[in-house]
């Protein structure tokens, strides 16, 4: 049986048919749709976790009582899971552990453009990185596989494109394991001569896999009538073909770490030219050159951004020509004479953040954003985010601020955070603020719901993954608990008071913690009021309502109008309207 | 056969993925090795969208590239003049000429383009432009306007019957609105 999946979905139908029984992840584009998918299966227990540190310390807990166990993050994402990460690496497992981790190079959703391979190489953990959907699937068997022959966790590297690209897949039967015994075992406490030997154990454990990776089939050579080898991997590879076809010598590496020395060498061998095409940084390329192998790389190809087909041809075409094949053709496409404007994402219409981030640029703050949906406060006409760096810096990185800033900044600058990020990483940066005292204000924008990712729950929804009823966090409550005692609650829809809290807060002379609370508009059931319908008679154009910068609103012939279709009725901008032209 | 490819563009939320979800599965039906790439995550937040569909005995790469597309099918005005630089020479282009203003023009530091459709004739490419929202409304529903649309498409596949699409229809869409579905489907071939 055959099926189109999206390399995600093609990973969750790996977990499935490799007899995973638990998947422990914190959402985060482009790799959310590996535990959703999964989620599909009931035959494995799925949960989010509130970061991805979290979430691996879980699936290895989980591995640790003899199931197979996986987790899966973006790449940022495994900056956080770093900690357990190498430890784990050292102390191995009772049953398969196989993380996932996707790219995102070109940075379609992501704030920068890490490579993970570093991590494989930095914590000696073996990473395989499929090129398509089927790949995703056999390749997450064949880690399971490798972890319990090898005692390790193993990755599996995805990026953008093979994340959210379906392809063809065929489907095999689940296969589960026994539930391996817990034994206890005095060498598993990481201390001392323990982590001596783990790590010596480690060293050996990387040997031995270069010879696996040299053996496997799991990195493949096409070999042709050519003196030109192109080493290549993921979505690189499929580029390649998209190229060359069977023109070339290709040694497409499934493995990417550790790489297969005798391997290289044999490929390398009776070629004149060897090409590196890979993404991001030079790691195969760098490691091709340590074994005394002469390739083209990065002299050639970008460091920065994704690859496409046309950009490989450019590339060589410029520093390569004869590598190319004779009848290539680069197409160049028609352009219209005039500039197009650009369609930046926007804020939806009645999404609960744009009545904070009006009052924040009215008050002139600075502010100091954070991850999630919140962060197109930052696009014009709102324009009121300063900065954002991860996942809570702006509760620590505030505290900061305000350190060398004093009164000046506390009078004047806030931390947003959602919900979902202030649970992930927000609760440590506001314990340094009430600990520490600075009088800093955070803004917690609580929706409800993780957004951005597309309408995950967390632990302050009150849902688990799958809906059920879960256990709750009590913000208000947590935040009290945490050391503050100015704690207050707003609707944002009501500017007035959102206008009153925040200046108060700012005013006072001790930390403060404003909760910002609106369901998200695209929540499924969430009731919405009927569109506002605009009084033309009474509009003058003034364009006051546009300020707020409302997908639903524009003005046509001097008059405002009201997109029926994206009109939820939230209000906020008949509360900006002078004349009463929206309702009020 | 050589590898064909499509492009399906438009503003986040407008549907565009189911309609790359049918098209796949359409194609898959077909026999054709197939390959979809989608845009998630902050991108389908109200910003432009593209989703690749190619098809063919064996595809490689799941990524058009500039002057690659066949045909482009285009949600909205703006977005077929945005994408115009993917199309093949001498390529077609169908077009739901609904308009939504970009948040740049909205707030008045851009022009919304005039004449679109006369300008993408004249750079040589073929257009077959309709009011697919008003087709989509009269057929039941504006929120079948991603269904128009591939009924739209279908008349330029010719080898494909239009069994294949209801089969897959009825698998693709929710039951309580196949029936408006077919209707769009069959009002966005015929108009």
């Amino acid at each position: 049986m055959k099926e189109l999946m999206l390399g995600n979905k093609a990973i969750a139908r790996g977990l499935y048919e490799a007899g995973c029984s638990v998947v422990s992840s914190y959402p985060g584009t482009p790799s959310t749709e590996i535990t959703e998918e999964a989620a599909f299966y009931n035959e494995i227990y799925c949960e989010w976790a509130p970061n991805e540190k979290v979430a691996l310390e879980v699936a290895h807990g989980a591995t640790l009582g003899g199931v197979r166990a996986a987790c899966a993050m973006k790449h940022v994402g495994l900056n956080v899971a770093a900690d357990p990460l190498f430890t784990i690496s050292y102390q191995g497992l009772n049953a398969g552990l196989v993380i996932f981790v996707a790219d995102d190079p070109g940075m379609h959703s992501s704030q920068n453009e890490q490579d993970s391979r570093h991590y494989a190489i930095a914590a000696k953990v073996p990473m395989l990185e499929p090129s398509d959907s089927e790949e995703a699937r056999v390749f997450t068997k064949k880690a399971y596989e490798i972890s319990e022959k090898f005692n390790t966790p193993v990755f599996v590297k995805m990026c953008t494109r093979v994340a959210h690209s379906q392809s063809v897949v065929s489907l095999e039967d689940r296969v589960l394991k026994n539930k391996v015994k817990y034994v206890k075992d005095p060498t598993k406490v990481m201390m001392t001569k323990n982590s001596r030997d783990a790590h010596v154990r480690v060293e050996n454990r990387t040997v031995e896999i270069t010879e696996y990776a040299d053996n496997s089939d799991i990195n493949k050579l096409e070999k042709a009538d050519s003196r030109i080898g192109i080493i290549t991997s993921s979505t690189s590879y499929q580029y390649t073909k998209e190229i060359f076809g069977d023109r070339v010598n290709i040694l497409k590496l499934g493995m990417i770490y550790p790489l297969p020395d005798k391997l290289l060498m044999d490929f390398a061998k009776d070629l004149d030219t060897i090409i590196v095409i890979e993404e991001l940084d030079p790691i195969i390329e760098t490691y091709c050159r340590s074994k005394g192998l002469s390739v083209y790389g990065k002299d050639i190809f970008p460091v920065c951004g994704e690859f496409t087909q046309n950009l490989i041809k450019e590339c060589l075409s410029k520093k390569l020509p004869e590598a190319l094949p004779k009848d290539m053709i680069l197409p160049v496409g028609n352009k219209l004479d005039e500039a197009i404007p650009m369609r930046p994402p926007v804020m939806c219409a009645g999404c609960p953040h744009r009545g904070v981030f009006y009052t924040l640029k009215k008050l002139n703050c600075m502010v100091y954003g954070d991850i999630g949906c919140y962060t197109l406060g930052a696009v014009a006409p709102l324009n009121s985010m300063d900065l954002n760096v991860c996942m809570g810096a702006s509760c620590s990185g505030l505290h900061g601020f305000n350190l060398a800033m004093g009164e000046e900044g506390e009078k004047h600058s806030v931390g947003v955070i959602g919900d979902s990020t202030f649970i992930h990483s927000g609760m440590t940066g506001i314990t340094d603020i009430s600990y520490n005292m600075t009088n800093s204000t955070v803004i917690i924008l609580d929706n409800s719901i993780t957004g951005m990712t597309g309408h995950q729950q967390n632990p302050t929804t009150g849902k688990n993954l799958r809906g059920e009823p879960a256990g709750k966090v009590d913000l208000e409550a947590l935040c009290k608990a945490l050391g503050y005692r100015r704690v207050t609650v707003v609707d944002p829809y009501d500017l007035n008071a959102l206008e009153e809290v925040i200046k108060t807060e700012l005013d006072a002379d001790e930390p403060s913690i404003i909760i910002s609370r609106r369901p998200c508009v695209m929540i499924k059931g969430t009731v919405h009021n009927p569109p506002i319908k605009p009084n033309t008679d009474k509009c003058v154009g003034c364009k006051m309502c546009m300020k707020i910068g409302c997908p639903a609103i524009s003005v046509q012939d001097g008059k405002v109008v009201i997109d029926n279709t994206l009109c939820v009725g939230c209000n906020v901008c008949a509360k900006m309207c002078k004349v009463g032209a929206l309702g009020e | 056969m050589a590898t064909k490819n499509i492009m399906i563009v438009g503003v986040g939320g407008q549907g565009t993925l189911l309609a790359s979800k049918l098209l796949g599965a359409v194609l898959l039906d077909m026999g054709y090795d197939v390959k979809v790439s989608e845009v998630h995550g902050m991108s389908q937040r109200g910003g432009s969208v593209v989703t690749y569909v190619r098809f063919g005995e064996k595809v490689y790469s799941p990524i058009i590239d500039k002057g690659e597309a066949d045909i482009i099918l285009s949600f909205e005005l703006l977005e077929a003049a945005r994408w115009l630089e993917y199309l093949k020479d001498g390529g077609q282009m169908i077009i739901n000429t609904q308009k939504m203003e970009p948040m740049p023009v909205i707030i008045g530091d851009a022009k919304y383009p005039e004449n679109i459709t006369a300008k993408l004739e004249e750079k040589g490419a073929k257009v077959d432009a309709l009011d697919f929202l008003k087709i989509a409304n009269e057929a039941g529903s504006s929120k079948a306007v991603n269904i128009a649309l591939m009924g739209r498409l279908s008349n330029y596949f010719k080898e494909i019957p239009d069994e294949v699409w209801d089969r897959v229809m009825e698998k693709t869409v929710p039951a309580k609105f196949l029936d408006l579905n077919k209707k769009a489907f069959l009002a966005g071939k015929k108009a």
